[in-house]
């Protein structure tokens, strides 16, 4: 029996200096090195798909399946791409995991750079995050000075160099093609596939793209074998992830666990929600999720259980909101970022957020009838599944989600001329017992 | 000078002296294609000259060897490029919907008028830019603030203004769980690629960051390492 909460890349966070080469040396750091150079770069990647890792970015897709997609036959260069542009409403693990030990995230850069036959790769680090960049940009220092980085890497005659890259503020660069626009001093706008990266990727080579935490769960991968990590999980959702918990909840926090745990095991770890409140509504990862409600608290967190909830598990970005809030304020809030966030490239996107903040913004004052929400519902359906890149699908999310859960809250602003709720209730310090 | 073949001649240029030319090309050799090094240049040039400026515009066009306008639309996609100055300390208060709920947008407000700017202002004295920020993934440390795109975890509206009182008095601050607080121009030179010496400064991770953890050695769980232990799942 596997245990409730499994820590593994969070396991070193609480060593003291965890960031530094020497305290996570002391902790067998970098063994994954010698035993993936001992493998062929196929078996390597065997070893990943055989363990199930699925991109733990938000797509769930199988990583060594992914690495399998480049064609080693292509003579061009093969590139590794971190995506650290971590910016996701809500997603606040892959930022923690570089800041405590980005040691963990450089040696399974080289180990999967080695499978995938890459002799340079890339940290795309979201620019916002200042401390998180000065810790990569040391353990990248320390890695080159023990030799797990630069020329015949522990004498396998394998050669990687490592270059921490900070971007500049865009949430769309977290799309692995616009983060690659990015990466090649372009605006971050999404590139239409095919071709997909692995084929023509970072400077039209093959390029993988994965996320910090898929890339940092590759070491224990190779040390402890395929079939630990298979153990853990779900049947077709295997292994650990970190679990994010804010909100209104006693403890938030990262929670590594076996995909499969709920949320109401996590809120129970977490010590319940905050005094005198309930639960009202959630993402499960992030707000480009549809929003859950209490009703599927039990739904265990995998990739195929929330999809059959009708979201989507996503960066288990769990956001809990307490009777409190108002789920049209929280919407609108997040309808806005979309719209900031846009790029500008396709039409449905660019122009449809910009309609959903119009309409979301009347409603949440009172103003406007309840054919907007009709309305609403016809504007996502003109950005759901025509927009370029899932960024405009993620917008109507919220919306299509919210309306069909908390249809009776919208009316209710109608009724009321505003808001009925008062803001001052939801924050973090307001009066214990505070109602809306 | 080798420059001077695609006419970069002199010591001072562009407001730009020579050790900024010289980091900006030694950024582009940083990557198997030059350009990759925009964004970081950009990064350098506000470092130095407190903002994006037309002249550094114009470098970064001449290093890369690309025109001045396609610099130009990379540096207003992005949102840390500044056209405006900066001053030495960025605020930036995440109101998105999370952090808005439990109190960003009551210390967003409080900020506005404590401070007497809008939102993308700076305060006459020039120590305080005050914006408001997307989700900087610290969830779960929320209502979050940044300065200098430093962490500062789970703040008041008084916390918040204790924050920005002791940095225009010119108080050492340190972030919550990071390091003393550089300022503007110093992190954007990080940001470039050029590490300062603060690295080992703060701890590893805040109480949030370790709440699961903490849980886990209380009650002896492990995600074991014999394959044998998860079989029976």
């Amino acid at each position: 029996m596997t245990d409730t909460l499994t820590p593994v890349l969070t396991d070193n966070w609480d060593a003291e200096r965890a960031w530094t080469l020497a305290s996570y040396e002391e902790r067998g750091g970098y063994a994954a090195l010698d035993k993936a150079f001992a493998m062929a770069p196929d078996d390597v990647i065997n070893a990943v798909k055989e363990s199930g890792l699925r991109g733990r970015g938000g797509a769930g897709f199988p990583t060594g399946m992914k690495w399998g997609f480049i064609p080693q036959d292509n003579p061009k260069p093969k590139y590794l791409v971190v995506n650290a542009d971590e910016s996701e409403p809500g997603t606040c693990k892959d930022i923690p995991l570089m800041m405590a030990s980005p040691h963990t995230l450089v040696e399974g850069v080289i180990v999967s750079s080695y499978a995938i036959r890459a002799n340079t790769a890339f940290i795309y680090v979201r620019g916002e995050v200042l401390h998180v960049i000065r810790r990569l940009q040391r353990a990248v220092q320390e890695a080159y000075l023990a030799g797990h980085l630069g020329k015949n890497i522990h004498g396998s005659g394998y050669d990687l160099d490592l270059i921490v890259h900070a971007g500049a503020g865009a949430y769309i660069c977290g799309e692995e093609t616009a983060l690659l626009e990015g990466l090649e001093g372009r605006r971050g706008q999404p590139r239409l596939r095919p071709p997909f990266p692995a084929v023509a990727g970072l400077y039209a080579s093959p390029t993988v793209i994965n996320n910090v935490e898929s890339i940092a769960s590759v070491p224990s991968i190779i040390v402890n074998g395929p079939g630990w990590f298979a153990g853990m999980g779900t049947e077709k959702s295997n292994g650990f992830g970190i679990f994010s918990l804010s909100g209104h909840v006693k403890n938030p926090g990262q929670y590594e666990a076996p995909l499969g745990i709920t949320l109401r095991e996590l809120i129970d770890l977490a010590g319940g929600m905050r005094e005198g409140h309930e639960l009202k509504f959630w993402t499960p990862g992030g707000s480009s999720t549809p929003l859950l409600t209490p009703e599927h608290l039990d739904v265990p967190l995998d990739f195929e259980s929330v999809g059959a909830a009708g979201s989507m598990l996503g960066t288990r970005a769990l956001q809990l909101f307490d009777e409190t809030t108002c789920v049209v304020r929280a919407v609108l809030r997040w309808t806005e970022f979309y719209k900031h966030e846009s790029c500008g490239k396709c039409t449905p996107c660019r122009e449809g957020t910009w309609w959903l903040t119009q309409t979301m913004a009347r409603l949440e004052k009172g103003q406007g009838s309840e054919s907007d929400l009709d309305l609403l519902l016809d504007q996502c359906d003109n950005i759901l599944g025509r927009a370029f890149c899932a960024l405009g699908d993620g917008a109507t999310s919220p919306i299509s989600s919210s309306i069909q859960h908390f249809r009776e809250e919208y009316l209710a602003h109608l009724t009321h001329g505003g808001c009925p709720f008062d803001p001052a209730a939801s924050t973090a310090f307001a009066p214990v017992g505070a109602t809306a | 000078m080798s420059t001077e073949s695609n006419g970069a001649p002199s010591l001072e240029r562009a407001g730009l002296d020579e050790k900024t030319w010289t980091e900006l090309r030694e950024i582009a050799a940083r990557y198997p294609q030059a350009r990759s090094g925009l964004l970081p240049m950009l990064h350098l040039t506000q470092s130095v000259q407190g903002r994006i400026t037309p002249e550094a515009i114009e470098a970064c066009a001449e290093v890369l060897g690309i025109s001045a306008a396609e610099v130009n639309g990379v540096a207003t996609f992005y949102t840390m490029y500044k056209r405006k100055p900066v001053g030495d300390y960025h605020v930036g208060v995440c109101t998105n919907t999370l952090c808005a709920v439990m109190g960003g947008d009551l210390i967003f407000e409080r900020l506005k008028e404590h401070l007497d700017v809008g939102n993308d202002e700076t305060t006459a004295d020039g120590k305080i830019t005050l914006e408001h920020v997307e989700c900087n993934a610290a969830c779960d440390y929320a209502p979050v603030m940044m300065v200098n795109w430093e962490f500062m975890d789970n703040q008041t509206p008084e916390s918040a203004v204790q924050v920005v009182d002791d940095l225009r008095a010119g108080h050492e601050v340190h972030s919550t769980r990071g390091p003393r607080l550089c300022t503007w121009r110093e992190a954007e030179r990080v940001l470039a690629g050029f590490p300062d010496d603060r690295a080992d400064e703060g701890p590893a991770a805040g109480p949030a960051s370790l709440a699961g953890l903490k849980i886990a050695r209380e009650k002896g769980w492990t995600a074991g390492t014999d394959s044998s232990k998860g079989e029976s799942k």
